[in-house]
């Protein structure tokens, strides 16, 4: 196999009802996949078949070209994956940004202040240095949702899973993740429900629904047109 | 649905945990082994007959390991007629005989609660609690409890995935335990937040301090009949014990 990931006729069942069936799923290096689906249609699960969170009843996950299925399979090749939960705050545990951040990178083997010094650099490349000695629970969404990122950055994986990660973050932020996600050299898989953010990041797209994956168009459309919106102006600006 | 419609798939709460709270009262004032025992196989012969679901069984397992420690260490430190040495420890008769009587006792009072209320749903004892006039501040820190643990546990359990995501495994070391301690500290941080939010949620909802206490409906004769039994048997067991 020479995709970095890969699912075969994965079939994942829960309380006996399939939540996927029979998916097949390459990822290539440099790809930027996108998965687009109604809500419950078997996205996230997806993403932690991929990474050996959900244990598939039938078909084979790759990773690196590598057959995974035991926990042990997996746990040696996940930290070349990183992966955005949905909810930054299943991600943020440590009391402060920077510990968090530096998390990963102690768990690859890094001394203290090597993890700290990675966890100081991605915080800056992502243009939110300022916020290392902050409380992690006290961020806002937008905020959380960067800290989540650095910290999977701090590890220098070679793919990204994003699961919905546009979602509650504010404009200011969301243009610092969009810059970070553009940068970012390897591959990408990412679940949104955010047409625009799709459109501008990824290079291909794939339809789930009721847990069938199939291919989908991914076009911009180059046309005009009018609209009036509201805008709102701050007074004094 | 009305509370009666409530009540009825499982009987009267209110008699059922007054019974068990008599019959477990019984049962621990036990002090002769050969009743306990007997007190024990009459328990788990009602408990068998009534099938409960292996995981009643598995917390009967969690109680059992605990009263492993007791047989580990009450024979060795109670005086009495030397059983058997062990280097410089000497097991005692009496202490082996006190470890059984706890141990029969405990079992015996787990097994009631499994039969009389292993299947009721926490939530529902709220009610029945409240019924029995027991103070209001006890049941709402039982029903928030029972509500709420299931989510913490959630959480906790995202928390964990998302650290083994990023290549966290467990040892002997200070990045463990320091991960575990964040980990605690901010399920505890969590939780107060929540519980925060949760009583806003109710503030808005009119909540004025105070759970109303629902009417209930009369026990029913078969109520009256299956408390009256569970009673019925604390109490012969506990006159079988002091005669």
């Amino acid at each position: 196999m020479s995709a970095l990931l890969a699912l075969e006729d994965v079939t994942v069942a829960r309380n006996g009802a399939a939540v996927l069936r029979e998916v097949s799923l390459g990822l290539a290096a440099g790809e930027r996949l996108a998965i687009v689906g109604p809500n419950g249609a078997g996205k996230t699960t997806l993403l932690r078949t991929l990474v050996g969170l959900e244990h598939p009843s039938a078909g084979q996950v790759w990773l690196f070209g590598t057959p995974c299925q035991t926990e042990r399979d997996f746990r040696t090749l996940r930290p070349r994956i990183g992966y955005l939960f949905q909810d930054s705050d299943d991600q943020l545990f440590c009391p402060s940004v920077i510990e968090d951040v530096a998390f990963g990178p102690l768990n690859l083997g890094c001394t203290q202040a090597e993890a700290f010094c990675r966890a100081q650099e991605v915080l800056a490349m992502l243009g939110i240095a300022a916020l290392a000695p902050r409380i992690s629970h006290r961020l806002s969404g937008g905020e959380k949702r960067l800290v989540c990122l650095a910290g999977l950055l701090a590890m220098k994986p070679d793919v990204l899973l994003l699961d919905e990660p546009t979602n509650g973050v504010d404009t200011e932020n969301g243009k610092r993740l969009r810059a970070a996600l553009h940068a970012f050299p390897g591959a990408m898989l990412l679940v949104s429900h955010d047409d625009a953010f799709i459109a501008e990041l990824a290079t291909r797209a794939m339809a789930i629904e009721n847990g069938l994956l199939s291919p989908a168009a991914l076009h911009t459309h180059a046309h005009s047109h009018t609209h009036s919106h509201p805008h709102i102006h701050v007074s004094g600006d | 649905m009305t509370v009666a419609a409530l009540q009825t798939s499982s009987g009267d709460l209110r008699l059922r945990l007054v019974a068990a709270f008599i019959v477990i009262a019984c049962l621990s004032q036990l002090r002769a082994l050969p009743i306990a025992l007997a007190a024990l196989a009459a328990v788990g012969l009602v408990a068998a007959w009534r099938r409960p679901d292996a995981q009643l069984w598995r917390r009967l397992l969690h109680v059992e390991a605990f009263l492993l420690l007791l047989f580990a260490t009450l024979p060795f430190t109670l005086a009495g007629r030397p059983l058997f040495t062990l280097g410089p420890l000497t097991a005692s008769v009496e202490g082996l005989e006190r470890a059984m009587l706890i141990a029969a006792k405990v079992s015996a009072s787990v097994l009631v609660l499994t039969v009389m209320l292993g299947q009721v749903e926490p939530a529902r004892l709220g009610t029945a609690l409240r019924g029995l006039y027991v103070p209001e501040a006890i049941v709402r820190l039982f029903v928030l409890t029972a509500r709420y643990l299931g989510l913490i546990r959630d959480e906790a359990r995202r928390l964990q995935e998302a650290m083994r995501m990023r290549g966290f495994r467990p040892g002997t070391n200070r990045h463990s335990w320091r991960s575990y301690g964040h980990l605690i500290g901010m399920l505890l941080v969590r939780a107060l937040e929540r519980a925060q939010r949760v009583e806003e949620a109710m503030l808005c909802r009119g909540y004025e301090g105070r759970f109303p206490r629902l009417a209930q409906p009369a026990p029913s004769l078969r109520d009256w009949a299956g408390a009256s039994a569970a009673v019925v048997f604390g109490l012969a067991v506990t006159v079988a014990d002091r005669l």
